[in-house]
């Protein structure tokens, strides 16, 4: 089933989807498959501006948030071989791509990544483990917007980089419980692929 | 592998919002290298991380075209080779054989692994039944098994257990019998030995 009519299916089963959102998946495939330069046109128009305002928001001046910006679509544009739609929404993973760019613009501390799984660019993706990666950005995004306006700065803080570790450990008014039990439902969903899978 | 001891929530929201020092990053991508189950719960908080992105916009100067004239490097991710993964080839320089050992006595040896300064990075090889001395810590220690297995108060540590200690934990890590015990060491302070001999040694050593 192509990917907008699994959506449609599940619009129509009376599931979450109230309001047709742009499928930024399906344009993110286009680039990674047929290097559509119209689909990352699209995704630059939606995610550039963004990575400028989380780069200002982590402490950059404009001019540089924006020469960075323009850094990470085109990682986006040259890695697009490693998504994987069942992993991670788009806004996602160009956020693991703009947070590796803010911490080597801050030039302190490197951030190993960790070995590759070997299991990348599968054939034919389930299409309910893309949905679900999507669906589950707009969930937590959804979970943000409800929480407490200081709980909510704090998280923010954090993943503008803006707090250090200790004070994530120590600040008792960090909704980690709260995003928990968020993510609990995606968590049981990537055990589950993983335990397919290795 | 069964892996008993894991990554908290704060290591992990930390490292997926790349908020940690240096070592204690080391120290998380050699354990998610290990661990599917902390992968799984990485990606979770890296999606909290896309949400965040979607919090707000400033508008671009320049348009897509500027942006697909751009070149970017992108440096291959290192593979696992013997015991040690991929994170830690990499600052090695290749495999076990490659690491450039201290002794420290007793046949316990460390090599520092270079980091930024905000916390320190070390392998420790500790041989089978040797016990490390006593010590307390100042700050927050993490101690990754990546070969063999130890024991102190708290449990027993197999490979990939990740033991993560706090000021309050005073203890005496003994490696098990049998396989000698790797483990890749990070703390934010340096570590607090009760006797005055390890003590003198400290600054000459850097543990």
């Amino acid at each position: 089933m192509p990917y907008g009519a699994f959506k449609s299916a599940v619009a129509l089963s009376g599931a979450t989807v109230t309001q047709q959102e742009t499928d930024w998946s399906g344009l993110m495939i286009k680039v990674r498959d047929e290097r559509d330069r119209a689909a990352f046109g699209a995704l630059f128009g939606h995610f550039a501006p963004r990575v400028k305002y989380f780069l200002m928001k982590a402490g950059s001046t404009a001019p540089v948030a924006e020469d960075c910006a323009q850094d990470v679509m085109a990682t986006v544009w040259a890695k697009a071989a490693q998504f994987d739609p069942t992993r991670a929404s788009v806004a996602t993973w160009i956020f693991t791509i703009a947070r590796n760019r803010r911490i080597d613009v801050a030039r302190r501390d490197r951030r190993p990544e960790p070995e590759e799984l070997d299991w990348m660019g599968e054939d034919e993706p389930d299409q309910a483990d893309v949905y679900a990666a999507a669906e589950e950005t707009r969930a937590l995004s959804a979970a943000l917007s409800e929480l407490p306006e200081k709980q909510r700065a704090l998280i923010q803080r954090a993943y503008y980089g803006d707090l250090s570790h200790s004070e994530i450990a120590a600040e008792t008014g960090l909704p980690l419980g709260t995003i928990k039990s968020r993510i609990r439902l995606a968590l049981d969903k990537l055990r589950l692929k993983l335990s397919e899978t290795s | 592998m069964m892996i008993k001891h894991h990554l908290n929530d704060e290591l992990l929201m930390g490292y997926a919002a790349g908020i940690l020092p240096e070592a204690f990053s080391m120290v998380a991508a050699t354990h998610v290298s290990l661990c599917d189950d902390c992968r799984a719960r990485l990606a979770a908080y890296e999606a909290v991380g896309g949400a965040v992105l979607e919090e707000g916009t400033a508008a671009m100067d320049a348009g897509v075209d500027a942006c697909l004239a751009r070149s970017v490097e992108q440096p291959a991710r290192k593979r696992r080779q013997g015991v040690m993964p991929g994170p830690l080839v990499d600052y090695i320089g290749g495999d076990l054989s490659a690491v450039k050992w201290r002794s420290l006595g007793m046949g316990v040896r460390q090599a520092i692994l270079p980091t930024s300064r905000s916390a320190s990075a070390r392998l420790l090889y500790i041989p089978a039944g040797v016990a490390v001395p006593d010590h307390g810590h100042r700050g927050m220690e993490l101690t990754l098994v990546l070969q063999g297995a130890f024991r102190d108060s708290e449990d027993r540590f197999g490979v990939g257990d990740l033991e993560i200690a706090g000021e309050e934990l005073q203890h005496i890590p003994v490696a098990e019998a049998g396989a000698d015990c790797i483990c890749l060491a990070a703390t934010d302070a340096p570590l607090r030995f009760k006797d005055w001999m390890p003590r003198i040694l400290q600054p000459i050593f850097r543990i």
